[in-house]
């Protein structure tokens, strides 16, 4: 027996530990409900983590969608990003699911001596980790993103009018060159 | 966002959240979740207490030194004023049916976003001074102190939450939790503990007639851009009026169409529209806005905010008023405005000139919300409609929190859609008409740095859009609110990045055919129209 047989045997109560792990990150009255409710549109947090990790999972066993795995991590930790927890809690989750299996399956890598594919298993979790953690920045970028776009939003129409008054043709290709000539106007004032 | 830790704190850190109940965990008030502080000059415009310079992370918020007195006697008379708020305090009975109905709960995970405890804040106050139980038995009756920690708490919470009232539909007992929100609004504001966001339009609105502080000349300077760009589109020189006396209809809308996309385009919707009508209306540059940050603060307020809809109404001599597509708006000029600066005797019941439809709904308030117009155009066979200059979208609809659950709004967009584009879809029925979840960032909550908080809140409605972009290629959110299409650009860029956000009646003008028009090639938003791409 190989540890990828295992793995794929044991599949729901490891998925089922780990998903308890992720929801224990939460304070227990909402964990009950991520847990409870099973219908994703009035709980998207719980459908989505449970989904993400599931897929995760059949990567981890079986190569399966490996294209898609930063899809399902980027689902999570979307999530996770913007939710009352520091950069390492948002994505410790993947490294917990170390301890699942290991917790779950100790006999069985020490009767079968499976160290050296546990040790393989292990560095593709590790991998998830660092993906995460790009996804993690980015997903924190995208945010600080949003707010300078709705700034420029807000001031699109007031450069539009700055233009005018200063009676001189503009024609930039986007509000950043708009933004730096507005700029070098009111220096040069 | 959370403080980092220094790597030696790393591994020491406890993942597991607080076992403490509610009551004994204070607080923390997270950067990302809280809106600046109300400026003092605001406070000052606006005649509210308290005006001083103060920031939301500092220890000391500048308060009077009998803060406590002055809010259990404002507590006091909002209990004698409104009987609703005295209900609302003694009947729940912590069923826990509201609990999970909130998208700042469901988003967040936060406990004390549960509608039920979010009201606990309030109420754990009311029972410890108002009621005999609560003031004997103390904590046992759930009644707590008012202390420092506990004002802070309900300024934390109190903004967020968004007023859509989802909550309501599903409590046994009818609880309207905006209500209690507005009451711990109004309290706050007594000891001038508002956010900067909702204070600055709401003194801007009280001094120059809209939240943006669009003076006269602006407002007719940034229609001017958009008549540029229909004529540009439509080959169509439009002239509106401003401030006509004599006009049969007043036309108000939130300020927010005036400035930003995409509520641009809806605008020029309206302008394109109503010339095609050959409407008698008017614009007003001192009625200049449909919101209102009042709403957001206190009753008084809000009344205050919107007495010069009825007064200009007047004093143009207009027959009935026409107002655009908003959402908060329209709680108020259905639910409040006849009460407050009503009865408005002076006009009449709203009739439309082009169908002769008189307006029965609106018989008391003589306000029509634009969806019922138009559709009401469109179903009397009065407008060209060619649907296929919309093919490049497939819409969904977001029904929005005050339209829906205030009014019953559904039909109405619904039916103007299908009118104006060959692709529509609905998202899941728990998400949509009075089950409607909010966009996330309404009643104020539609600042920049509390982008967190308003993502939180936008994930279900986000998340129910992601289904129907998944399963049918949706690429359009359309509404009827200006907070929609302000908010959900941000929060869909997030959650379905690539998903716009469109107002109905930017999908009217796209379709409309309006006479003497010159072959369009794109639509408003200078798009290539389908077909035509590729063409000079």
């Amino acid at each position: 027996m190989t540890l990828t047989n295992f793995l794929s045997e044991k599949k729901t109560v490891i998925l089922n530990r780990w998903y308890d792990s992720i929801l224990n990150t939460y304070p227990s009255e909402t964990a009950k409900f991520l847990k409870g409710q099973k219908n994703p549109f009035l709980n998207p947090v719980g459908a989505t983590t449970y989904q993400g990790i599931e897929k995760l999972y059949e990567y981890l066993v079986q190569d399966a969608e490996k294209d898609k795995v930063s899809l399902y991590l980027d689902s999570i930790i979307r999530i996770r990003a913007v939710q009352d927890f520091t950069p390492s809690q948002s994505i410790r989750f993947i490294m917990s699911l170390k301890a699942v299996i290991k917790n779950e399956l100790k006999e069985e890598i020490e009767t079968h001596r499976l160290h050296a594919e546990l040790f393989a298993v292990e560095l593709k979790i590790d991998d998830f980790s660092l993906l995460a953690f790009d996804i993690y920045m980015k997903c924190r970028e995208k945010l600080y993103q949003l707010k300078v776009n709705e700034l420029q939003g807000w001031t699109y129409r007031r450069l539009q009018k700055a233009d005018e008054v200063y009676k001189k043709e503009c024609v930039y290709e986007d509000i950043h060159n708009e933004l730096i000539e507005f700029e070098r106007k009111e220096v040069a004032k | 966002m959370a403080k980092t830790p220094k790597p030696d704190e790393l591994s020491k850190i406890d993942y597991a959240p607080p076992q403490s109940a509610w009551m004994d965990t204070p607080a923390e008030l997270k950067e990302g979740n809280w809106c600046y502080g109300a400026k003092p000059k605001n406070l000052e415009t606006l005649h509210f207490p308290n005006p001083r310079e103060w920031r939301v992370q500092d220890e000391d918020w500048k308060l009077p030194e009998n803060w406590q007195e002055i809010i259990l006697k404002g507590m006091k008379d909002l209990l004698d004023k409104y009987r609703s708020f005295r209900v609302f305090m003694d009947i729940c009975v912590r069923c826990g049916a509201c609990a999970d109905k909130c998208h700042f709960f469901i988003g967040s995970g936060d406990p004390k976003n549960m509608p039920v405890l979010r009201a606990e804040l309030l109420r754990s106050v009311y029972r410890g001074n108002f009621t005999k139980a609560g003031k004997i038995l103390g904590k046992l009756a759930g009644a707590r102190e008012l202390t420092y920690s506990v004002l802070k708490e309900w300024w934390y919470y109190f903004f967020q939450c968004t007023e859509c009232r989802r909550c309501s539909v599903f409590c046994p007992y009818g609880i309207d939790t905006a209500e209690i929100t507005m009451m711990g609004r109004e309290l706050l504001n007594l000891l001038g503990l508002n956010t900067d966001w909702i204070s600055g339009p709401a003194a801007n609105c009280y001094m120059k007639g809209n939240h943006l502080g669009l003076e006269p000349h602006t407002i007719v300077g940034n229609l001017e851009y958009m008549l540029d760009d229909i004529e540009t589109v439509t080959g169509i020189k439009i002239t509106p009026t401003f401030n006509r006396k004599g006009a049969e209809i007043l036309f108000v809308t939130p300020s927010g169409d005036l400035f930003a996309d995409p509520g641009t385009y809806t605008c020029m919707g309206y302008l394109m529209l109503f010339h095609e009508l050959g409407l008698d209306y008017t614009w007003s540059t001192y009625a200049s806005e449909g919101g209102n940050f009042g709403f957001f603060t206190s009753n008084e307020l809000a009344k205050r905010l919107n007495s010069k809809i009825y007064a200009e109404a007047k004093r143009l001599g207009v027959k009935w008023i026409l107002g655009g597509e908003c959402g908060h708006m329209w709680r108020v000029l259905n639910q409040y405005m006849d009460t407050w600066n009503g009865p408005a005797d002076f006009l009449q019941v709203p009739k439309s000139p082009i169908t002769g439809t008189v307006f029965e709904n609106a018989k008391s308030t003589k306000m029509v919300h634009i969806a019922e117009f138009t559709a009401d155009l469109i179903k009397n066979g009065k407008l060209k409609l060619d649907k296929s200059r919309n093919d490049n979208l497939k819409v969904t609809f977001h029904d929005s929190c005050n339209t829906s659950r205030g009014m019953g709004i559904f039909e109405e967009p619904r039916y103007i859609i299908n009118n104006t584009c060959n692709h529509f879809y609905e998202m899941d029925e728990l998400t949509t008409r009075e089950k409607t979840f909010c966009c996330g960032s309404g009643s104020g909550l539609n600042a920049g740095e509390n982008m967190e908080i308003r993502m939180r809140g936008g994930l279900p409605r986000a998340n129910a859009v992601k289904d129907v972009v998944d399963k049918y290629g949706v690429n359009m959110v359309a509404n009827i609110c200006a907070i929609d299409r302000a908010v959900l650009t941000a929060s869909l860029d997030y959650w379905v990045p690539g998903t716009g956000v469109t107002g109905v009646h930017e999908l009217v003008a796209n379709a409309l055919i309006m006479k003497g028009e010159q072959p369009r090639t794109t639509n408003l938003r200078g798009m290539p129209l389908p077909g035509t791409e590729g063409q000079e």
